[in-house]
């Protein structure tokens, strides 16, 4: 098992390393010039302009700025935001927080809906329970996520004023009261998200049970005389998780895709917000370790995917 | 001989139950795909959905012929106004009619999905067949690469690209088809994974087959083989996945023009009509409901028609 895990490891760091080359490169080729926004500004002349850009290092060639990026990064480094003139890992780890509590809070919420939604449906499958839930799933897929936002905010923020429109990031959760003023204002965003999550782990559970429902284990253990709900959580369900694991872990950069339009939407100032600001301001420090971070947390759940997956199906660990 | 045999047979009428019989025996007989056609013609939420995909290509690409309303047209006398007869999706902020807009943004989003698919199935089916049919060291390489891609941050990095890149591209190839050419283009290369899956699957389990070795043995050529013999095999999983494809690329088109990177905010697609018409959510809210509504019901009606397209085409559910 162990040796299982390492090699999974193993297999992460080259991807990685692409992945940031890959990134790099397309910053680096792209056209435009880092200090073009000193362009019009008359006291920065052009050989000034020529030194900030030697003192910053961006006279080398892209490949040595690759590998310095890259030893830099691997000690934690990721350099300075242009725009914000804070090191980007203080700048990224005041925002994360706000990501990762949002997206945490909904995808674990989407699990609690989606797999009992999805048991149900297929054990009943084609009764009105699993007919609407279907209808409603190809809902959830089918809508954009930022239309859902707009609408969440239009119905439950403009009409009846339930939550506010705006996050307010200064917010502390000191008692209840603010506890409770930091739940509201994360309904709308986690909900917007949790849509979006519940439709298609509702799918997968669903199709993944139909697919274990007429194996003859499942037969076997009628036939001992177990009772109906052990069979259908104890055998059917815990076999059906093991490809539902997989799709979990390929769904996840559609996560943090659909966190960068909530933030936007909500005013979230988590990285997804961060990432369009910089961009728009050609912060291209920020922009690299952003996207570079969504590639690493990418990677790592679909790492822990591989290893929960060895875990419960030992057949793939020998392959 | 035979001949005055038969004749000697007297003619009997044919039963009442026989005549029955004989209304449902078609004199042409039944074919694959006439068994799939009759499946999806029976799959409701399919055909309602197909029917609504084929009003909304021949609104959009037919209706101005009729609706002769210039979507570029400025009415000062009738800014926001609500839906009525003469703007039955009302106006926008400067009184330009938003049906006349979403006809012709239409035609953009439409063609953006449809053109990303194109380039996501081609792609996915080149890599997905030689990897599959080649086996070996190309297989193994190729599916790194898919699991590369699998794990890059999509979003990012179309925001990314399409922001770095439109400057030349705009240049070069006008700032409507400019935009439309890198939109287009990297949602296509961002998503031809699942069907290059697909078709890999396709190919190892029928490339040792007895019809394909009839074919090598007559002296057939190897891409005649792949595409000729073993790939028509892969055709229903691909046009499932093209279906879907096509509804997926035009959310993530809607996506970057919410987002604020994609075509310019003078060209109407339903995405930026969207993102224009948030500012007016609380005054004039069908701006943005409208044409996100127009968004949600295409991509609904084309899962809706993948769904039955997959049942249709399944060999598994075949009657």
């Amino acid at each position: 098992m162990s040796q299982y895990i390492l090699r999974r490891c193993l297999l992460a760091i080259p991807t990685l390393l692409v992945i940031s080359f890959v990134l790099f490169a397309i910053l680096a080729l792209a056209p435009g010039d880092p200090m073009s926004q000193f362009a019009l500004n008359p006291s920065v002349t052009a050989e000034v302009r020529e030194n900030m850009k030697r003192a910053l290092g961006l006279d080398q060639p892209w490949p040595i700025r690759y590998v310095k990026w890259l030893t830099a990064a691997a000690q934690g480094n990721l350099g300075y935001s242009f725009a914000a003139k804070i090191p980007v890992l203080t700048l990224i780890q005041q925002r994360i927080p706000q990501t990762l509590w949002v997206v945490g809070s909904a995808f674990l919420l989407a699990l609690l809906v989606a797999i009992p939604i999805g048991v149900i449906s297929a054990v009943k499958q084609y009764s009105v329970f699993d007919q609407i839930g279907t209808f409603f799933s190809f809902i959830g897929f089918s809508v954009p996520s930022f239309f859902t936002g707009l609408l969440l905010i239009l119905i439950f923020a403009v009409k009846l004023g339930w939550f506010p429109i705006v996050y307010s990031s200064t917010l502390k959760v000191e008692n209840w009261a603010t506890f409770w003023q930091q739940v509201r204002q994360m309904a709308l965003p986690v909900t917007v998200l949790l849509i979006q999550q519940t439709a298609a782990l509702t799918r997968f559970t669903r199709s993944a049970m139909l697919d274990n429902i007429p194996m003859d284990y499942v037969r076997t253990a009628r036939s001992k005389g177990l009772a109906d709900h052990t069979v259908v959580i104890r055998h059917v369900l815990s076999n059906s998780l093991i490809p539902v694991v997989t799709l979990i872990a390929l769904g996840i950069p559609a996560i943090f895709g659909g966190a960068i339009v909530t933030e936007n939407l909500f005013r979230v100032n988590g990285i997804g917000a961060l990432l369009i600001t910089s961009i728009n301001n050609s912060d291209t420090p920020v922009v690299m370790a952003i996207t570079f971070i969504f590639a690493v947390l990418t990677v790592l759940f679909n790492l822990v995917a591989d290893i929960v997956y060895g875990v419960l199906d030992p057949r793939v660990r020998y392959s | 001989m035979s001949e005055r045999i038969i004749d000697a047979i007297p003619t009997v009428e044919p039963s009442a139950a026989v005549k029955q019989l004989e209304q449902h025996l078609s004199s042409t007989p039944r074919t694959l795909w006439g068994d799939a056609w009759r499946r999806f013609m029976r799959h409701r939420l399919a055909l309602i959905g197909s029917v609504t995909l084929i009003f909304f290509f021949f609104a959009v690409y037919l209706g101005p012929l009729f609706y002769r309303v210039d979507p570029e047209a400025l009415d000062f006398n009738a800014l926001l106004s609500s839906p009525s007869l003469q703007h039955p999706f009302g106006t926008d902020d400067l009184g330009r009619d938003v049906l006349a807009r979403c006809l012709y943004g239409g035609r953009i989003s439409l063609a953006v999905g449809v053109m990303a698919m194109l380039i996501a199935i081609s792609l996915g089916t080149v890599i997905g067949s030689v990897a599959g049919f080649f086996g070996g060291k190309t297989d193994q390489l190729l599916m790194r690469v898919v699991d590369l891609f699998l794990a890059l941050p999509v979003l990012p990095l179309l925001l990314l690209t399409v922001y770095l890149f439109r400057v030349p591209v705009v240049k070069a190839f006008g700032p409507v088809f400019g935009i439309f050419l890198i939109v287009v283009t990297m949602i296509g290369v961002l998503a031809w994974m699942t069907t290059a899956r697909i078709v890999r699957a396709t190919f190892l389990s029928l490339k040792e087959k007895e019809f394909v070795e009839a074919a090598r043995c007559v002296g057939i050529g190897r891409s005649s083989i792949m595409f000729g013999h073993i790939l028509p095999n892969a055709l229903s999983p691909i046009i499932v996945a093209a279906t879907l494809e096509v509804g997926n690329a035009i959310i993530t088109e809607s996506t970057l023009s919410f987002l604020g990177v994609g075509f310019p905010p003078d060209t109407p697609t339903w995405g930026r009509l969207v993102t224009d018409g948030i500012n007016y959510l609380q005054t004039a809210p069908w701006l943005a409901l409208i044409p996100g509504a127009l968004i949600f019901l295409t991509v609904l009606s084309i899962n809706f028609m993948g769904d039955g397209l997959r049942d249709a085409l399944d060999p598994r559910s075949r009657l």
